[in-house]
């Protein structure tokens, strides 16, 4: 019995402004010129990538009170490079990561619906939840929101969001020139919610887009993040590449699909992962450090240690061992990034166990601790790794991340995409005029809405 | 040396005439699609017009002024201007890009990077028409603040304390986008390996703002774009927002009905200059004109009182409604160019056929040579605004 191997589904993560991408390499170009996001686009098109990502940052980080200098820094808004991006492609879905902090339902929601019209249904977002009061500073009310409320006000926008987007009927514009009817009867349902987060009440005034919500993306990990997705998302960037942990995530995230009458298939998971390439498996790993060492700099092994130990050493030497003192649990020294150490007390005295189990020096345990590396080898043995992964249910597809821009996806096109598409688990063509939601095999949106206004 | 006359062509819907969308050249199933935008905007550049604007609002258009109705016979919905505009950019060359983008319910630092962001997808052809919205329906979107209904009668008479409100928190949001816009210096990327640094964040600067509607730490995350500061632009009526234009804007389009009006309203714009202490170049000072264009003058007025009946009444606008033909509108435009103005913002009746009309018979009378590559502002004579931040550097 022959069965169709799953799909290994993929999107390109446009290079990022953090330390992943090695802006001294000589292929590193400008991040921010509109030339970088149309090399970036049309090399992921030519690779036939499910969607393009961004990111998003909203204030510029800063380590021990002042701005971080050592990594690259500079981004555009996601909306407007997105929606100048739709107008250079034609197949790639456009997925952008936007605050449900620190923008508010209507706007947001039109900006989408928007952005869905103008690619004619590639429009996806991913929904964050950063709350604190230093991105807050830059935004209107402040940090205004507690950490805890974070996700019910992210699942209450998505709720009002996708009220204003059911709003208009999907046949609303006649524009009947013989009866001077520009809109049907009944053409635009009135919104009102009144929330803990959100009291508003209107018409919306962006008719209905393509795919009618565009694909709802998640990257939280706490289990509220969890439960949110399971509501909502129809995929997950997730941060869980390691086989056996991604295996468990997918599971954990999966059985919570059946207890809200979701299938397994309506809810992708990608987790974002680097690649090295190379003829032979030595001289991939030989890139593959090549490339830790270009991102892990001596001052750059001092900042994460900073990071975790909350205090300045920068007195320290970078090819010497860790401090022999406990972090300060108390003090934070850093400002603008994911929290990636919760407890550092418990980090640093692994890592200072791993050092020196290991001869470590500061620097190494950096890399080896913070090295992305996740996919290292011949263009044919990072293919079929992949391919396990999928096959073997530990993850739906991957965040492509590459680490010079505009070009370090270049070479996974031209060498890794023949190898998946070789083993019958990637597509070779995008179906003509398929929507991002289609292209991902995602289901459509329930029809519960419509079912609502017809009975209303 | 005549003053080259700046031509501006304003995007809404099917065109400004309420029932232009039932005329037989419009596209009204259209409105909503790419083709339909990249036709008008690629129309407008081999013209030669120097920039285009794309209305928006936070809400449905409404017949009714600062409220909402329920009619089914006009246009309604829009997509987001400045979406619209960030899209049409890579599909253009030359043409200025202006989409009007709210100041009151939106996060000014949103406004700041999206508009830079504009200005590097179309390589330097970014501009914004600031908007206020006193529309108490407007308000309930958000839901965050409470909006009396506007007092016609004191918006008349100049003095309504909304009004003042609204265009004090408008100016607010101009200064800290511009503060935004001027955070990083133009050179702050450094890559300067030796001592590992992608930037130099001595160059870099905090917009540090505080003011009565919000707070904004900055910098933006966005770099300098490449005008530096997008063209800042605003439609004004009367002394509060001429005032905001003179404080703010670049450029601003005012709405004279005849020669006399004309002066007079150029007198108040100059006046408002000295009012607010203006220092620098002088506002830019456009005429808007809703325009409907035919052969003869009675094939035109014919045209007109076609789409009136089509709507039941005589359209009404802001602006001079022109009907006539292209010699006549020429002709117009150099009465006001004459006047001072430097030049015009034309409103289309019915968007894709009076659009056509201009480009045929009326671009061709003005001197349209531009340089290849250059940016709005080069195109309009503006100089490239030196940073505020290096400047008070170099100055100390
Ligand atoms: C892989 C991954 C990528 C993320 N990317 C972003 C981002 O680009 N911008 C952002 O503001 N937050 C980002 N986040 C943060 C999350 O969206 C979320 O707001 C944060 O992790 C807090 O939620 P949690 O407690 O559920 O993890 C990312 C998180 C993960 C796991």
């Amino acid at each position: 019995m022959t069965t169709t191997p799953r799909q290994v589904h993929l999107a390109a993560h446009f290079p990022g402004v953090n330390n992943t991408t090695v802006w001294n390499d000589p292929l590193q170009r400008s991040q921010i010129d509109f030339a970088a996001f149309e090399h970036f686009a049309s090399t992921a098109e030519r690779g036939r990538f499910d969607y393009l990502f961004l990111a998003e940052g909203l204030r510029l980080r800063e380590h021990k009170g002042r701005i971080h200098e050592l990594d690259v820094v500079g981004r555009p808004n996601t909306l407007a490079v997105l929606a100048a991006l739709a107008a250079v492609t034609h197949h790639i879905g456009l997925v952008g990561t936007l605050s449900a902090t620190f923008n508010e339902p209507y706007e947001l929601a039109r900006q989408l619906a928007t952005l869905d019209h103008l690619s004619n249904g590639r429009a996806g977002w991913n929904v964050v939840t950063s709350s604190d009061a230093f991105h807050g500073a830059n935004f209107r009310r402040g940090g205004y929101l507690d950490h805890g409320d974070r996700y019910s006000r992210a699942s209450e926008f998505v709720s009002v969001a996708k009220e204003l987007w059911d709003s208009w009927s999907p046949d609303a514009v006649v524009a009947d020139r013989a009866s001077g009817r520009f809109l049907a009867d009944d053409a635009i349902e009135p919104f009102a919610h009144h929330g803990p987060q959100f009291d508003v009440a209107g018409r919306f005034n962006v008719p209905r887009s393509p795919q009618r919500y565009p694909v709802i993306v998640q990257a939280g990990d706490s289990a509220d993040g969890r439960d949110f997705a399971a509501d909502h998302a129809e995929v997950i960037f997730s941060r869980h590449s390691v086989f056996e942990e991604a295996q468990q995530f997918y599971r954990d995230v999966k059985g919570r699909l059946a207890g809200r009458g979701r299938t397994e298939d309506s809810l992708k998971i990608l987790p974002a992962v680097t690649f090295a390439l190379g003829d032979t498996e030595a001289e991939a790993a030989e890139r593959a450090r090549e490339d830790a060492l270009a991102q892990v700099g001596p001052k750059t092994a001092i900042t994460v240690l900073e990071q975790v130990w909350g205090v300045d050493l920068s007195d320290r030497d970078p090819d010497g061992p860790l401090p022999e003192f406990d972090p300060d649990p108390e003090a934070s020294i850093t400002k603008g990034w994911a929290p990636r150490y919760p407890n550092a007390v418990q980090v640093a005295r692994a890592w200072r166990a791993r050092s020196e189990a290991e001869g470590l020096s500061i620097r190494e345990l950096v890399i080896a601790v913070t090295g992305r590396q996740s996919f290292v080898g011949t263009p044919a043995s990072v293919a079929r790794e992949l391919d396990r992964y999928v096959q073997e249910r530990a993850t739906d597809g991957f965040v492509i991340v590459g680490t010079t821009s505009p070009h370090g996806l270049d070479e996974f096109v031209e060498r890794v995409i023949p190898e998946l598409q070789e083993r019958g688990v990637y597509r070779t063509e995008y179906e003509e005029g398929a929507t991002l939601r289609r292209t991902l095999g995602l289901p459509e949106p329930t029809q519960i809405a419509e079912e609502v206004r017809r009975v209303g | 040396m005549t003053r080259r006359t700046t031509i501006a062509v304003a995007l809404d819907g099917a065109g400004w005439h309420p029932a232009a969308w039932r005329d037989p050249s419009a596209r009204p199933t259209e409105l909503f699609s790419t083709g339909y935008w990249i036709d008008l905007a690629r129309t407008a550049e081999r013209a030669g017009v120097d920039f285009l604007t794309i209305e928006d609002a936070l809400g449905l258009q409404s017949a009714a002024f600062g409220a909402a109705d329920d009619r089914t016979d006009e246009v309604r919905g829009r997509l987001d201007a400045l979406l619209i505009a960030s899209f049409i950019a890579p599909t253009t060359t030359r043409i200025g890009l202006v989409p009007t983008v709210t100041t009151t319910h939106t996060e000014p630092f949103h406004v700041a990077t999206g508009l830079q962001t504009l200005d590097f997808a179309s390589r330097g052809r970014a501009g914004w028409r600031v908007q206020v919205s006193g529309a108490a329906h407007e308000a309930r979107h958000f839901g965050r603040r409470t909006l009396a209904p506007l007092d016609l009668e004191a918006v008349r008479r100049g003095d309504s304390a909304l009004l003042r409100e609204l265009f004090d928190e408008a100016r607010d949001a101009v200064e800290v986008v511009r503060r935004l816009w001027d955070g990083w210096e133009d050179d702050a990327i450094i890559r300067d390996a030796a001592t590992a640094r992608f930037v130099d964040r001595d160059k870099l600067h905090y917009a540090d703002f505080e003011g009565a509607q919000f707070s904004v730490k900055g910098p933006s995350i966005t770099p300098r774009s490449p005008q530096g500061q997008p063209l800042v632009t605003a439609l004004a009526h009367q002394t509060i927002p001429y005032e905001l234009a003179a404080t703010s804007a670049d450029l601003v389009f005012v709405t004279p009905h005849d020669d006399s009006q004309a002066r007079s309203i150029l007198d108040e714009v100059r006046n408002a200059e000295l009012r607010v202490g203006r220092t620098g170049r002088p506002l830019s000072v456009l005429a808007d004109v809703v325009v409907l264009l035919e052969a003869t003058p009675e094939l035109a007025t014919a045209a007109l009182e076609r789409l009136d009946a089509e709507h039941g009444a005589p359209a009404t606008s802001d602006a001079l409604i022109f009907a006539g033909t292209p010699e006549a509108l020429v002709e117009r435009i150099g009465a006001w160019t004459d006047a001072g103005y430097d030049g015009v913002r034309l409103r289309p009746a019915r968007l894709t056929r009076d659009l056509e009309q201009l480009a045929e018979w009326v671009l061709p009378a003005f001197d349209r040579a531009d340089a290849p590559g250059a940016t709005l502002r080069e195109r309009l004579g503006f100089e490239r605004p030196a940073n505020r931040y290096a400047v008070e550097e170099t100055a100390a």
